[in-house]
């Protein structure tokens, strides 16, 4: 065997290693949404077997009737898209100016709020709910969404502001001198030229705020007592009983229908995602 | 720049969105608080129902209420087994607990001590003080008042193959004649079998699913005359403390046989939940599964057409009620310290454990009820899925032995879980495990009563 076709089939072995590992990464990724709703599709006596398969062999969408009948879905997702999405949305609004300050004007200031950054995120739910509960009571905002909304914002932004510094550290100073060359004041090149390579950042940071929410259950269900108000991650566990019983079918009936959205958004936001990574701005 | 253009439309956009949201968020908010001026009282009930037939009766019962009593108006407000506890605490330290809360007795007593929960000694009409049994009452009296209706219970259940019973030509056991532990025991052995001829069992008699080992080895305890703990006098007053000796530990020592020596019970179910096990048992793994009574719900939805099942009454020991004792926490109901109208949430109380309502409740949640003339409503009386011997072993409920006592959740979880878990796995001896819970138990316990 000559070098040259050594060095191919090594290469072509590392290769198929690599998809091989891909794969095994996606099914590992995959088998839980897979499983949800193989679930979701098939009838109680199905899941009741002692073997179980992966396609119903009997799908039924009595599951889905059974949720819908059970719980208010479509309310609990208009909810939680109204909450997630305003809380993703705002978080974002407020954490691009401030990353973009903590960046550029380096102070002993912006030192210490790297800091408390951090640290803010060491604390667990159960330790702040209290003062939270008791701070939101004060407010008049307990079981109103807007005050969901805001616990979101303030819960998001450390971490959206950690994720967007990074973003704007990798945009070039260069760059802006470059505008500030041709005669781009402060705002403009901001607007101009760090917001549309700061594309795949934003995006990033919605996704990551917008699923946070999303996901959130233990906030919800603290805060928001009226039926009207509730999201879909507390109707979801209205599907669990005492000692671990649960309504399976059902349960992954709305389980499948809550991933849509999250689904959805990624699906609109990726091509994005990645259009941004690929935009190169300085010539190596 | 045309990429600048399109991300100033964009953030433009995304600006535009996040106000619309936003005040879309406010209107939606706004019309969520609720609050009216005319005199009306509005309570919320904090229900934990979760089952359809469960909620749909809580939720006829709110709107009968409601319309037999338009001055005080009840607001239904959904609750999670799983959180209510976390979220219990947080109402009650933010002053907005809801006015009456569904519960369960075991979750009461901190709270109860914390001073969150309303004495309901002098609320509840008599009726319903003669109605449920004086150890049911007990299940809920602490600290000098009664902090709790309890209205709902299930005993532990042996649900059994009814096929494989038959065959075996063992005898079924009744309430009234229900099989000794040995004989049980005796049952299983006959139960097991290697029914293809490999060499390995294919068919146990009994699974334990012991995922969470604790209130079953406590409850059942009850049986052979134990229950671990018990109040001591000392010089600081009464104190709870651990013990655990041969009365206490004969069921724990009779499932350690089963898996461990008679390998009549498979060691895999171990760590199963009581619906873990079901599978098996529908298969015909399993020939029979100690379950809680309202499992037969879902029994009856998951089980092939073709599968024959019935409720039988745990084993009997020497302890209390002929042996069929075993320990149980009732679901309650009861009324928040804060509330501003304790006595018309007491009254509400009352209501839904009218005794036609209390059997309603049980019926929808597959439970049995406390009060002793719900028991004897036609719907539960009947052979039907098992709900006759339910009712009959009802009377011989006691309190769950945990109950009332501090610091049992620290123990159960930090000592008494993994220890139970050790054992039954056959890591260690029943001198270790007793050394567990008594020892390192009641330093635990001692942490809550200085």
């Amino acid at each position: 065997m000559s070098a040259p076709t050594a060095l191919r089939t090594k290469r072509a072995a590392g290769r198929t290693g690599q998809y091989l590992a891909l794969l095994a990464y996606l099914v590992f990724l995959a088998f839980p949404l897979v499983w949800l709703i193989s679930t979701a599709f098939k009838s109680p006596q199905e899941l009741g077997k002692i073997d179980p398969t992966w396609i119903p062999q009997d799908p039924t969408l009595e599951n889905f009737r059974a949720a819908f009948d059970a719980q208010p879905l479509l309310r609990s997702a208009a909810n939680s898209l109204l909450v997630a999405g305003s809380a993703a949305l705002i978080a974002v609004a407020i954490a691009v100016p401030a990353a973009y300050a903590m960046v550029r004007y380096r102070s002993k200031v912006t030192t210490a709020a790297t800091g408390w950054i951090l640290v803010s995120q060491m604390f667990p739910f159960v330790l702040i709910i209290i003062p939270l509960f008791m701070l939101l009571k004060e407010a008049r905002m307990i079981d109103s969404l807007p005050g969901l909304i805001l616990v979101y914002v303030v819960w998001n932004l450390p971490f959206s502001l950690w994720m967007l510094q990074g973003y704007v550290k990798a945009v070039p100073v260069s760059l802006e001198e470059a505008a500030a060359v041709d005669g781009a004041s402060r705002l403009r090149t901001i607007v101009s030229v760090v917001l549309p390579l700061l594309a795949p950042g934003l995006v990033a940071t919605l996704m990551f705020s917008f699923v946070t929410a999303w996901n959130e259950f233990f906030f919800a269900l603290v805060l928001l007592k009226s039926p009207e108000n509730q999201t879909m991650s507390v109707i979801l566990t209205q599907f669990l009983g005492a000692e671990g019983v649960v309504d399976l079918g059902p349960l992954a009936a709305a389980a499948t229908l809550a991933t849509i959205p999250s689904l959805l958004f990624f699906a609109l936001l990726q091509r994005r995602l990645v259009s941004g990574m690929l935009a190169g701005a300085v010539k190596g | 720049m045309r990429p600048a253009r399109h991300i100033r439309r964009a953030a433009a956009r995304a600006g535009a969105a996040a106000l619309s949201l936003a005040l879309l968020a406010g209107l939606a908010g706004c019309s969520g608080d609720g609050g009216s001026d005319d005199g009306t009282v509005t309570l919320d009930y904090l229900s934990l129902a979760w089952q359809e037939e469960s909620v749909a009766a809580n939720k006829r019962l709110v709107e009968e209420w409601n319309e037999e009593h338009p001055e005080v108006q009840v607001r239904y407000v959904q609750g999670i087994w799983d959180t209510v506890h976390d979220q219990l605490l947080t109402s009650f330290e933010g002053g907005e607990a809801p006015d009456i809360i569904h519960d369960a007795a075991d979750d009461l007593t901190d709270f109860a001590y914390g001073g969150y929960l309303a004495d309901l000694t002098d609320l509840l009409p008599d009726s319903l003080r003669a109605d449920i049994p004086a150890q049911s009452w007990r299940t809920t009296t602490m600290n000098g008042g009664i902090y709790g209706v309890p209205f709902l219970q299930e005993p532990r259940m042996m649900f059994a193959n009814t096929a494989l019973l038959e065959e075996s030509g063992v005898r079924v056991p009744t309430a009234a004649d229900p099989w000794s532990w040995q004989e049980f025991e005796d049952a299983a052995k006959e139960l097991t079998a290697d029914t293809d001829g490999d060499g390995s069992t294919d068919q146990y008699g009994v699974a334990w699913g012991m995922k969470e080992p604790v209130s079953q080895s406590v409850n059942l305890s009850l049986s052979t005359g134990g229950g671990l703990f018990s109040r001591e006098q000392t010089d600081d007053g009464p104190k709870n403390r651990v013990g655990y000796g041969p009365e206490d530990s004969a069921v724990a020592e009779t499932i350690d046989r089963q898996v461990n020596e008679d390998r009549t019970a498979p060691r895999s179910s171990l760590g199963m939940s009581g619906s873990d096990t079901l599978p098996g048992f529908f298969a015909g793994r399993y020939a029979m599964v100690p379950l809680n009574f309202s499992y037969r719900q879902l029994v009856t939805q998951q089980a092939p057409d073709d599968f024959g099942w019935s409720v039988l009454p745990m084993p009997a020991g020497d302890g209390p009620a002929g042996g069929l004792a075993q320990g149980v926490s009732p679901q309650t109901l009861s009324v928040a310290e804060d509330s501003d109208h304790r006595q018309a949430a007491a009254d509400f109380i009352a209501f839904m454990t009218r005794p036609e309502h209390m059997a309603e409740l049980a019926a929808g949640d597959w439970m049995l009820p406390t009060g002793a003339q719900a028991l004897k409503d036609p719907a539960l009386n009947t052979e039907k899925y098992g709900w006759r011997t339910g009712v009959e072993v009802a009377r011989s409920l006691r309190p769950a032995p945990v109950l009332g006592v501090r610091g049992y959740r620290e123990w159960s979880d930090k000592i008494a879980t993994p220890a139970f878990q050790r054992y039954f796995n056959g890591d260690t001896d029943l001198d270790e495990l007793r050394e567990s819970l008594v020892e390192d138990g009641n330093l635990v316990l001692d942490r809550y009563q200085r």
